[in-house]
């Protein structure tokens, strides 16, 4: 096993973790510059194939870039490496923030920044609901998921694994015997 | 064993949590109602702070609540059992799977989850809203019309073309500084 390797995709991807804000696309820049400029451990194609397959697989897709990358250079233990890279900076840094968190938590001002900061977040999510729903919903029967799920969600004990998988399960269905044209 | 409870609710959610780091809200909104690790408000400060601090929200988000249900072990257990079988699908897929995202099954099943896992991430952030919302300051349940307002407003501003790329960052900033300003 070549460590050197492991140790450089440990590092680069520490470096990505560490120096992304909001994961997902907001990724990219930084892994086009460290993985395909500098390193070039992949394409540019890999790094877009690879945010393909990140939106319809389970996980974080900074996680499955990283492992992907990883396993590529190095087999599955590279993919350990450099999955263990993207998350190292957020332990190290969630820590500390909710260590400090802690004992600020009952100050005045810290109480009603985080009540006006709860609102704004509010908001920024309900724009990521509209966003994602937009793009989802291609049809009628994606509208009628969309409300069945939510129902479901709100009303009864249904486990959140169970809907995605019951909507899974309906997708099959509704292409196969639906006749429905390729999304 | 709370290590033990952790790996598996955590690993659980890396499996099911499909499209991204904001898809693991609805299962984090779902540990508040069977765990006493935190409650609904405090993952809205949990968002808040993953959000604007670096690392993939997905990752940040379940490193909080890992921290929040048993330090930094906690943590340290919740994000290695989050990632755990990203890693062996991804594996998987590299190895056998060409073309993966083009496979005609593929596609069919997230023709189905893509509006769902919408629909349940719209479920979280209302339990988020009914928090953020609602006041019960005085033994009255009441709707705090100021927060109400804000929440218009900033989702308002957020359909703004100019306005929508800033950072997430941003928008915490201000949501900080007007909490502060109004004493909320």
């Amino acid at each position: 096993m070549n460590i050197r390797k492991l140790g450089e995709l440990y590092v680069s991807f520490f470096k990505i973790g560490g120096l992304t804000f909001g994961g997902g696309l907001a990724m990219l820049p930084m892994l086009q510059r460290e993985i395909v400029t500098d390193r070039k451990w992949c394409t540019e194609e890999e790094i877009l194939d690879m945010y393909a397959i990140g939106q319809c697989t389970p996980g974080i897709i900074a996680v499955n870039t990283a492992t992907y990358v990883g396993y590529k250079q190095a087999g599955f233990v590279g993919g350990i490496f450099a999955t263990l890279g993207v998350v190292s900076p957020s332990i190290i840094i969630i820590c500390l923030v909710a260590s400090i968190l802690k004992s600020f938590i009952n100050m005045p001002a810290v109480v009603h920044a985080l009540a006006g900061i709860r609102v704004v977040v509010c908001a920024l999510m309900l724009n990521t609901v509209f966003t994602m729903a937009k793009k989802g919903i291609v049809d009628k029967l994606g509208g009628v998921l969309f409300a069945g799920g939510f129902i479901l969600a709100c009303f009864t004990p249904v486990p959140t694994a169970m809907i995605i998988v019951l909507a899974g399960v309906i997708g099959v269905c509704a292409k196969k015997f639906g006749g429905r044209k390729d999304a | 064993m709370i290590y033990l409870t952790l790996a598996i609710e955590f690993f659980k959610i890396g499996l099911f949590s499909i499209g991204g780091g904001m898809a693991t809200l609805p299962f984090l909104m779902d540990l508040t109602t069977r765990y006493d690790w935190y409650t609904a408000s405090v993952l809205a400060n949990m968002v808040a702070i993953s959000e604007s601090t670096p690392g993939p929200v997905g990752i940040n988000m379940a490193t909080y609540a890992g921290y929040n249900a048993a330090g930094v072990p906690g943590a340290i257990v919740a994000t290695l059992s989050l990632t755990a079988p990203a890693l062996i699908i991804i594996v998987i897929i590299a190895r056998f799977l060409e073309n993966f995202s083009e496979n005609p099954t593929v596609k069919a099943v997230f023709y189905g989850i893509r509006p769902t896992v919408a629909a349940l991430i719209g479920y979280a952030v209302w339990e988020l809203l009914k928090i953020a919302l609602i006041s019960t300051a005085g033994g009255t349940t009441r709707i705090d019309y100021t927060s109400l307002l804000i929440c218009l407003g900033a989702f308002g501003l957020l359909q703004v073309k100019q306005l929508k790329k800033l950072h997430p960052l941003v928008w915490i900033a201000a949501g900080a500084v007007i909490g502060i300003v109004f004493r909320m």
